[in-house]
């Protein structure tokens, strides 16, 4: 209150100054003063002190003299300080006077760009509210998110192009707003200008370059951006002696070394899932947002298990994995194999689908493990059925070995071309970042390093144990400049942290999964002093002050349409229709190239991507020869031991999000963990490590509390975890996830002191990145506290499983086509049911509804992020998740299939929104009418209106109402304010909330029809959940037309109401899912 | 004056052990001995110890409420699916204490039980204070408590009203009128008891007081006819009440759609509950103030053994609604209902239903036996438990009902905090507060209703 108040007396304050002016300028000739003490000498200020304040009081009543009062209160304040003076910006500043060019208050506005997080950039649409980024969705007109032919044979699926985006692309939301961002450059933690920076670093190059040995390293991430890779090529050859190496602890190296030794050279490989029938992942979850491509693929892959009335079949996703993973959960067959015994899995399948025996021969006889795979002839057998149809695609964790086998089989089945191609990498350099590190670290310890200047990354904290950048080491390097987002482990090792600015503030390029290159165009001014990398490494050229705008566009000036290698049209094999001739792809009006640019450049920049810019698909030698190498057998691990398995966290990826309080409270897809990282185990290990005790939280009615336990590796790395049991694990292996346990800045512990979840990284080594044998696990018998979102009661009595409840349906394809189908039960009632219809002209009116197709979601959360940035839904912290009172509108429920906790039949996804209940049973019971039914059908709640009796919440049968039990919303921090979608309310305390299906998205489509006095079209109404979904998992729509989507999907057979019997009548439903097992398999 | 007149009242031939009164008694000393408990006995020490813990933990309760006031219901263990918890038993629990009061004042003097003389003036303050306690936590457990007016009925300027439908509105009627006419019922049964204290009270300032409180009663055949019409009216008025505040109650469960709440049994086992869990905490407060205050003349033997069995009879009331529970659980067929008390008996809060069925049913029947019926420790202890248990069938009603509904991916967990704890032991503070207040400035036993039930008060006809 008083800084508001402050903030009006400083006005009233500014003018009364200049009223004092006005009044008294003439008279005593002072126009300016100097000093307070000269202002203090008009005469209305003498006559102020010479009167004392109380004696004033009855001044009040007289309206002359009351004013004069304020004029003298004014004076006071004046005195009270000189901080009282506003200054305006020395430069040249222009009012507001007429309205920029499309820009309405209170409307937004939609720039396309691009989110370069990692792997591969993600087209993006950003929206904008009076020039604040308060959104982002997919960009549904670039070539990754525009629909492709076989979807169109679906009568619901959307003609539009995908919206769709991932939770980390959706998220950067935050970081851009996140106010622990770093602000200023920093020398040994005091404040420079960017100018001492430069002055610094031009000097110290300049000092550098006058000696002979290694004057500077360059330490990057993979560029992804041509213009940035094409900046650093110009240094490096501006600089003979420079270095780039390149670090990222997720990266390629298993798949560009298994196209080397396959193909020969380093590929990007593509996939066309939808024209794939079936589909052998080995041990790949490109179903999950951390795939490059995954938006594409995952649409795609959906879309070929679309089973209408014209179109019978659906595809058959074989899954072999290490742990169990989103794919393996969609999979029509998943077996979980132990990383030590996949190779031979993989060299089963092989050999059964190879038969050429001179390429592979070398394989050998099939491969007996423990399991025997005794499913893989069966599954090579579907696979070579469908030859030229299917898609073997192997994952990045796997060793090289296993892509090499995966390209062989996809060359023996003919896929290449056809579902499978390959591109030059994404990568301006791909190199093996393992060794690129292993040379900096080995060259920092021999002190040939005494410049390096580090270019995003954190290197300090996720580089491999045997190759820490530890204090000591970079000790030697006389300077070390790190430009970041967040002031962390790596910064706080350096001499210059410089800001880094976030995508949202700045000029750049990148390339997609299919190098489909996207100018990304900021959308705010930098809120902060942060630079782009463009700009740094400019720095260190002898155009040291260029801007990023100009770096971008003048690459982009000499590069385009030069037929370079950089810029290529759609491969012609592909059958979408973007694929034109390259020469004709510019739609400018003028005619030469040169003079067209400006307009081509504006084209890209406002469609979010350079048209044709993909890159071809390259024919490809296969070698022969590689296979027949025996891998070394692996040394018998000591009794007791355990495998333990890397992995990038779903929510934090390898640690970059660590400080993104929407990822971190998201629930992780299979064990639905939130702020902490957990060591995945099976019921069986879980037994073995824990006895008793694992189960002991559950026995004891503290299903929040797990045991603690000590993971050594074989070099004495220790690690203590949390132990999670998860259903489908396989025995004797541990699957841990990377990105937590950092201490300080740029992670949550920062704030709280605590550090959240345990750093994987500690034990995870250079030569064995993502899986190692020989780890030993002690129980020192220490409870731990998770917040989870979702405890699996279901494992602990089988009678009381899901199944009895059919929540989830899903049954395999045979069934769907032939065998009984399920009764509803229509509940019988003397009221007449609501018409829906406009009572003075009875034409129908809106019935808002929406279809959820259990077979379409693969458990991405997508949807539960997008829900929170466009609902300004708070984040609570795992103190609050402990208690069951996390605030998203729309979860994702994990149901486990079958009675065996270590041999689950399969995993469901779920996401469960408000119903919207036609008889819903939170209305009745609120004392206030805080939420009532609309005209519409929405169940809407008034916030205003709500004390908070939480009965609603009681009465619900689905849980979807959320209750503010304190004030989670951030009030105070600016940057979160400007974060905020201005169209919804923003909760207070002591309020009932959730899914309103989206309102303000549905009464500004029905504003816009209004004016043109039309209704509204279907699909016009998109919620921020259903936008972002790359399956389509989500349809809403209007159920009084029956010929919207909406209401095609509730007229399939497979839709059902979730607890139907209760009579609620719910307004969202249920499309079962289908599987398609293959039937010469047995499970 | 004959014989029979002589003998002590003993509501006829079959109860003719043991008196309802002390035979030795008369008028005057009647008097004597019950006002001088305000007016003449020296406070004792031991009211002022008792008198400080309880004020102390009154204070407790305003800090409770006042951070809870400031910081929001988070404080609280609630959540979801939990999203009542400790407080809303606790409502429940304090509303049935308060249920013995209007029970023995005005069922039993409609139906002549005159035994309840003697006890009904402290039953009744018991009542009053119990439905303080029990009135604070709906307020306070609101998201925004400083709203709780909109669920009243008035005229207002955002021209709406509220929601009839809810069982939440039918308690702000139900309890508030239940509390108004328990408080006019009591002030009508003081009005010549505090004439009696204006007329002996020795210092001023008592004297105005009890004065005023007196209304200017004289005692007059006009004020005694319409102070009989009138006490005999608000009986009938709140007769009805003790059966509608906590069927009324129920609703807020019955209404509901949750396995556990949306039972028919609720009404009549709820009432018959409240009534169980009042003459607990009669016999509670009784037993140690009677022998304190030295009134074992006017709270005889007779009144423990009545107690007693309406608990007995109340028990098995409530026995059999745990029955019927378990029973149409299992015979519904219903999957909800049966993993309901499947649930209870086995889920993580199973020790609170078995403790429940040992307070509540196993405990009372040691009541059958007239040695523990006049064993007084024996009944206090037996009065105690069954509090305790009364407290734990709120709780398996709406925290085990509530944790594990219909989708099993929205169970969760409920734990009471310590500023659950800390309003909770502060409402008992309160009522005790209010207790030792009431003990020491108002007349515990109605003075003139006993001297009404003395053989000097027969008369022929």
């Amino acid at each position: 209150m008083s800084d508001n108040d402050r903030h009006i007396n400083f006005k009233l304050m500014r003018d009364h100054i200049l009223s004092l002016q006005d009044e008294d300028g003439p008279r005593n000739g002072k126009k300016y003063w100097r000093s307070l003490e000269e202002l203090a000498d008009t005469p209305v200020f003498r006559e102020f002190v010479a009167r004392e304040f109380p004696q004033q009081a009855e001044e009040w009543n007289d309206p002359i003299e009351r004013r004069t009062f304020i004029k003298l209160m004014g004076a006071s304040l004046a005195l009270a300080g000189l901080s009282g003076c506003v200054f305006q910006p020395p430069e040249k500043i222009v009012p507001n006077v007429k309205q920029p060019e499309e820009h309405v208050p209170g409307k937004s506005l939609f720039y396309a760009t691009a989110a370069p997080l990692f792997g591969a950039a993600i087209p993006i649409l950003v929206r904008s509210n009076e020039g604040r980024p308060t959104k982002i969705e997919g960009n549904p007109e670039h070539p990754n998110n525009r629909p492709a032919e076989a979807e169109s044979e679906n009568p619901v699926w959307n003609p539009r192009g995908s919206s769709a985006t991932d939770i980390f692309t959706q998220a950067s939301l935050l970081g851009l707003y996140n106010p622990e961002r770093s602000t200023t450059p920093l020398y040994r933690e005091d404040i420079r200008t960017w100018t001492a920076f430069v002055g610094e670093m031009r000097s110290a190059l300049d000092e550098q370059r006058s000696k002979t040995g290694q004057p500077i390293r360059f330490l990057t991430e993979s560029i992804i951006s041509p213009s940035l890779g094409a900046q650093m090529n110009e240094l490096l050859a501006a600089l003979p002696q420079a270095k780039w190496h390149q670090w990222q602890p997720a990266n390629q190296d298993n798949a560009l070394a298994g196209a080397k030794m396959a193909l020969g050279q380093p590929v990007n490989t593509t996939y066309r899932f939808d024209l794939a029938q079936r589909i052998l992942s080995l041990d790949c979850d490109f179903l999950s947002p951390t795939f490059p491509g995954y938006v594409r693929y995952s649409r795609e892959f959906i879309a070929g298990r679309q089973v209408t009335e014209k179109n019978r079949e659906m595809n058959r996703l074989y899954v072999v994995e290490t742990t169990p993973s989103n794919t393996g959960a969609i999979g029509d067959h998943t077996w979980v194999v132990k990383p030590s015994e996949f190779e031979g899995a993989a060299r089963t399948l092989a050999s059964f689908v190879a038969r050429d025996p001179q390429l592979y021969g070398g394989l050998g006889p099939p491969y007996g493990g423990s399991s025997g795979f005794n499913w893989a002839e069966a599954v090579a057998k579907d696979l070579r059925d469908h030859a030229g149809k299917s898609i073997v695609v192997a994952g990045e964790n796997q060793p090289p070995f296993i892509h090499a086998l995966a390209h062989a089989m996809n060359n023996a089945l003919g896929n290449v071309g056809k579902t499978v191609f390959y591109t030059d990498p994404l990568e301006v350099n791909p190199v093996d970042q393992r060794q690129s590190l292993q040379e900096l670290v080995n060259d920092i310890d021999a002190g040939r390093v005494e410049f390096l200047v580090i270019i995003g990354g954190n290197p300090v904290y996720n580089a491999p144990a045997d190759m820490k950048l530890t204090f000591e080491r970079l000790q030697k390097v006389k300077l070390r400049v790190h430009l970041s987002e967040y002031k962390d482990e790596t910064s706080n090792f350096c001499h210059w942290h410089v800001p880094a600015a976030h995508y949202l503030e700045s000029w750049g390029d990148a390339r997609s999964y299919d190098g489909t290159v996207s100018i990304i165009q900021p959308l705010i001014e930098p809120l902060y002093e942060g630079r782009t990398a463009y700009e740094l490494l400019a720095v260190f050229s002898e155009k040291y002050d260029r801007k990023p705008y100009e770096i971008v566009k003048s690459y982009w000036q000499s590069h385009r349409g030069a037929g370079s290698s950089q810029v290529n049209p759609r491969p012609t094999s592909s059958p979408s229709p973007t694929a034109t001739n390259q020469n004709q792809q510019t739609p400018a009006p003028s005619p030469t190239p040169s003079q067209d640019f400006e307009s081509w450049w504006r084209k890209s920049v406002h469609d979010g991507f350079i048209e044709n810019s993909a890159f071809q698909p390259k024919t490809v030698a296969f070698n022969s020869g590689w296979a027949n190498q025996q891998t070394p057998p692996a040394p018998q691990p000591a009794a007791g031991t355990f495998e333990l398995v890397f992995r990038t966290d779903p929510s934090l990826y390898d640690g970059r999000f660590a400080n993104n309080g929407w990822l971190q409270e998201l629930p992780k897809p299979l064990t639905k963990v939130t702020w902490d990282n957990v060591a995945i185990v099976s019921p069986n290990t879980a037994q073995q490590i824990a006895g008793e005790s694992s189960n002991r939280g559950a026995v004891k009615g503290r299903e929040h509390y797990v045991p603690l336990v000590d993971i050594t590796n074989a070099h004495g790395g220790t690690v203590r975890a949390p132990l999670w049991i998860m259903p489908g694990q396989p025995d004797g292996v541990i699957t841990v996830h990377l990105g937590y346990g950092r201490p300080g800045p740029g992670s949550y512990s920062g704030n709280s002191g605590d550090v959240v979840g345990f750093d994987a990284y500690s034990i995870r080594t250079s030569f064995e990145p993502w899986s190692m044998s020989g780890v030993r696990v002690t129980n020192p018998g220490i409870d731990y506290q998770l917040a989870t979102t979702q405890l699996h009661f279901n494992l602990e009595d089988p009678r009381f499983a899901t199944e009895d409840r059919d929540v989830v349906r899903s049954e395999t394809l045979e069934h769907f086509l032939h065998g009984e189908k399920h009764e509803e039960h229509e509940h019988p009632t003397l009221y007449e049911p609501y018409p829906y219809k406009d009572q003075d002209i009875n034409t129908p009116n809106y019935a808002w509804g929406m279809a959820i197709d259990l077979n379409n979601c693969i458990g991405c959360n997508a949807c539960t992020v997008a829900c929170q940035s466009e609902n300004n839904i708070p984040v609570v912290g795992k103190r609050e998740v402990v208690r069951s009172r996390e605030m998203h509108w729309i979860r994702i429920d994990t149901y486990f299939q079958g009675f065996d906790p270590n041999h689950p039949e399969g995993v469901n996804f779920m996401p469960v929104p408000c119903m919207h209940c036609e008889n819903a049973p939170c209305e009745p019971v609120c004392p206030v009418h805080a939420t009532v039914h609309s005209a519409e059908g929405l169940n809407d709640m008034v916030y205003n209106r709500c004390v908070g009796t939480k009965y609603c919440s009681n009465n619900c049968p689905y849980k979807v109402r959320r209750f503010n039990f304190f004030l989670y919303q951030n009030w105070d921090t600016p940057t979160y304010q400007l974060m905020r979608n201005p169209d919804v309310s923003v909760r207070s305390r002591g309020v009932m909330e959730k899914c309103t299906y989206c309102v303000q998205r549905i009464q500004n489509a029905k504003i816009n029809a209004e004016l043109e006095d039309r209704k509204v079209h279907d699909g016009e109404i998109v919620t921020a959940c259903q936008a972002v979904c790359p399956t389509e998992a989500i349809v809403f729509g209007d159920v009084n037309d029956p010929n919207s989507r909406v209401s095609k999907l509730k007229q399939n057979e497979r839709n059902y109401s979730l607890l139907g019997e209760l009579n609620t009548k719910p307004r969202t439903t249920y499309l079962g899912q289908l599987k398609n097992p293959n039937s010469e398999i047995k499970s | 004056m004959s014989d029979e007149a002589q003998k002590p009242y003993t509501e006829g031939p079959m109860h003719s052990t043991s008196p309802v009164i002390d035979p030795g008694l008369t008028f005057a000393s009647v008097t004597d001995k019950i006002s001088s408990i305000v007016l003449k006995r020296k406070t004792s020490l031991a009211w002022f110890f008792g008198f400080a813990i309880s004020f102390a933990l009154f204070q407790l309760m305003l800090l409770a409420i006042t951070n809870l006031v400031f910081v929001g219901i988070g404080l609280w263990g609630v959540n979801v699916p939990v999203a009542w918890g400790v407080d809303i038993l606790n409502f429940v629990w304090w509303i049935g204490i308060g249920h013995a009061g209007t029970l023995i004042s005005a069922i039993l003097l409609l139906l002549r039980q005159r035994w309840r003389t003697s006890i009904n003036r402290f039953a009744e303050a018991m009542t009053l204070f119990a439905v303080a306690q029990a009135g604070m936590y709906p307020i306070f457990h609101l998201g925004r408590p400083w709203l709780m007016y909109w669920l009243f009925p008035y005229p207002n300027t955002m021209g709406i009203w509220p929601q009839f439908r809810s069982p939440l509105m039918w308690d702000v009627f139900a309890v508030s009128t239940y509390a108004t006419v328990s408080a006019m019922f009591w002030f009508v049964g003081l009005i010549p008891d505090f004439a009696t204290l204006r007329d002996r009270a020795r210092s001023k300032p008592f004297q105005i007081l009890y004065g005023m409180l007196a209304m200017g009663w004289r005692g007059s055949a006009r004020h005694w006819h319409r102070y009989e019409m009138a006490y005999l009216l608000l009986a009938g008025l709140a007769t009805p009440l003790v059966l509608s505040v906590h069927t009324i109650v129920s609703f807020d469960f019955a209404v509901g759609i949750i396995p556990g709440w949306h039972a028919t049994i609720f009404p009549p086992y709820f009432v018959a509950g409240a009534i169980y869990a009042g003459f607990a905490m009669v016999l509670l407060l009784t037993i140690p103030l009677r022998r304190f205050y030295g009134l074992e003349g006017f709270i005889t033997m007779r009144h423990m053994h009545n107690m007693a069995k309406v608990m007995l009879a109340t028990g098995l009331i409530v026995g059999y609604g745990y029955t019927m529970e378990a029973f149409f659980g299992w015979y519904s067929g219903n999957k909800y209902e049966r993993f309901m008390i499947w649930n209870r008996m086995h889920g993580p809060y199973h020790l609170y239903y078995w403790a429940l069925i040992l307070c509540n049913i196993i405990t009372p029947q040691f009541l059958w036996s007239k040695k523990i019926r006049s064993n007084l420790l024996a009944l206090w202890i037996i009065s105690f438990i069954v509090s305790i248990g009364m407290w734990l069938e709120r709780f398996v009603i709406v925290v085990t009902s509530l944790h594990r509904d219909y989708l099993p991916s929205s169970w969760g967990q409920y734990q009471p905090t310590q500023w659950d704890w800390a309003m909770f032991i502060g409402t008992i503070g309160f009522f005790f507060t209010l207790l030792f207040l009431f003990i020491r400035f108002l007349p515990m036993i109605s003075i003139f209703e006993m001297r009404t039930i003395l053989p000097e008060a027969e008369v022929e006809e």
